[in-house]
């Protein structure tokens, strides 16, 4: 195993521990480690990577397995799988038998609202970083504002305004 | 519908799925589910498949989002537990997993090929602003119930602050603000 492969072993194992309230929350940190610190691609990379794990089906962290092929082919796809859903899975199995034992607990719901605004101020950070390096022009900004606005309004399916965003952006309105 | 097919309805028995079903039951969610697997989750345990009744899956659904890690992905494991053990989490979460990640390879495959195309990089951009607005919307939305209680919004603004303006580290971010939130959470009840 080689460094490059302990390193995104080290980095999802850790974020598979952290990723309270869902799968974006942590995606500014993932950014922040394949980006920043480990220079593993632009942020315009990062962010085309995550538009296109957005419209596969599935769940939402499909993300983790295109950043392990980007950065070390398929022992990459394998390393970040098992690191990203291993750890979460495991804790997942210990915990279980306890929960159901706890379940009427008082302390269960203070715990469960006390995370909430942590949940939110997250996923807002991921929107903030996603869009800083994905919305470059003004074209760009309009689709990300239209598309954020549209879906914000109506109950519309995401898969459409996914394509309508590639559209427009064949369009070559994006370069402007 | 008569209140007899009704009755049968919610006293159908359950139905304990076999690791091959749990693989395949997950495997169709992962295939279809585009936008939110959770809803059809739902669908496929409780209505189709009768794995579960309502109320045992909420209370799953409820652990499933306590603990960190995608809400399906801790579902599917804790379904595949309950019912066949290790094998059958196992089963669950590969089946859940198997067709998107061959699905997104493949479009990296695309986007890596294609990569210095015009045409397609314009889409690509396109397509990237397009899911950068979803998570706008996403966090507006769960930011809309917040809006009325000072405290929590403040906690909130603080992780955006500490996170996508300073780009502070994760880890030590959480170990200081989760705890705080939860502390006011329980001092303050609203």
């Amino acid at each position: 195993m080689n460094d490059t492969l302990i390193s995104l072993a080290t980095i999802f194992s850790q974020l598979s521990l952290l990723a309270f309230g869902g799968g974006n929350t942590i995606l500014p940190e993932m950014q922040r480690q394949v980006v920043d610190i480990h220079h593993w691609m632009t942020a315009q990379d990062f962010s085309a990577m995550f538009a296109l794990a957005q419209a596969a089906p599935g769940p939402n962290m499909m993300i983790v397995t295109l950043v392990g092929w980007h950065v070390a082919s398929w022992p990459g796809v394998l390393v970040t799988t098992l690191a990203k859903f291993g750890p979460s899975s495991l804790l997942t199995g210990v915990v279980l038998h306890l929960w159901l034992r706890f379940k009427d607990k008082p302390w269960r719901a203070t715990i469960q609202a006390g995370l909430v605004p942590m949940t939110v101020g997250l996923v807002a950070a991921s929107a903030a970083l996603i869009t800083e390096a994905s919305a470059q022009t003004w074209g760009l900004a309009a689709i990300a504002a239209g598309c954020a606005l549209v879906t914000f309004k109506s109950k519309i399916h995401p898969l459409w305004v996914l394509a309508a965003g590639a559209l427009l952006g064949l369009s070559g309105i994006g370069q402007f | 519908m008569t209140t007899e097919t009704v009755a049968t309805g919610a006293d159908l028995a359950l139905t304990t799925p076999s690791t091959r079903e749990l693989f395949t039951g997950f495997l169709a969610l992962g295939l279809i589910g585009f936008g939110g697997v959770l809803p059809l989750a739902r669908r496929m345990i409780v209505e189709q498949r009768r794995w579960l009744d309502g109320t045992q899956f909420t209370e799953l659904l409820g652990l499933c989002q306590f603990l960190p890690g995608g809400n399906i992905i801790n579902l599917s494991v804790a379904i595949g537990l309950h019912f066949r053990g290790i094998p059958g989490a196992i089963a669950s979460l590969l089946g859940l997993i198997a067709a998107p990640s061959a699905i997104v390879i493949a479009l990296g495959v695309l986007y890596q090929h294609f990569q210095h195309d015009a045409a397609l990089n314009h889409m690509f951009a396109g397509l990237a602003a397009a899911a950068s607005g979803l998570l706008i919307s996403m966090a507006l939305k769960m930011l809309v119930p917040l809006l009325k209680k000072p405290v929590p919004l403040i906690i909130a603004a603080l992780f955006f602050i500490a996170i996508a303006l300073l780009r502070l580290p994760l880890l030590p971010t959480m170990l200081v603000l989760a705890p705080l939130g939860v502390l006011i959470t329980w001092k303050l009840p609203s």
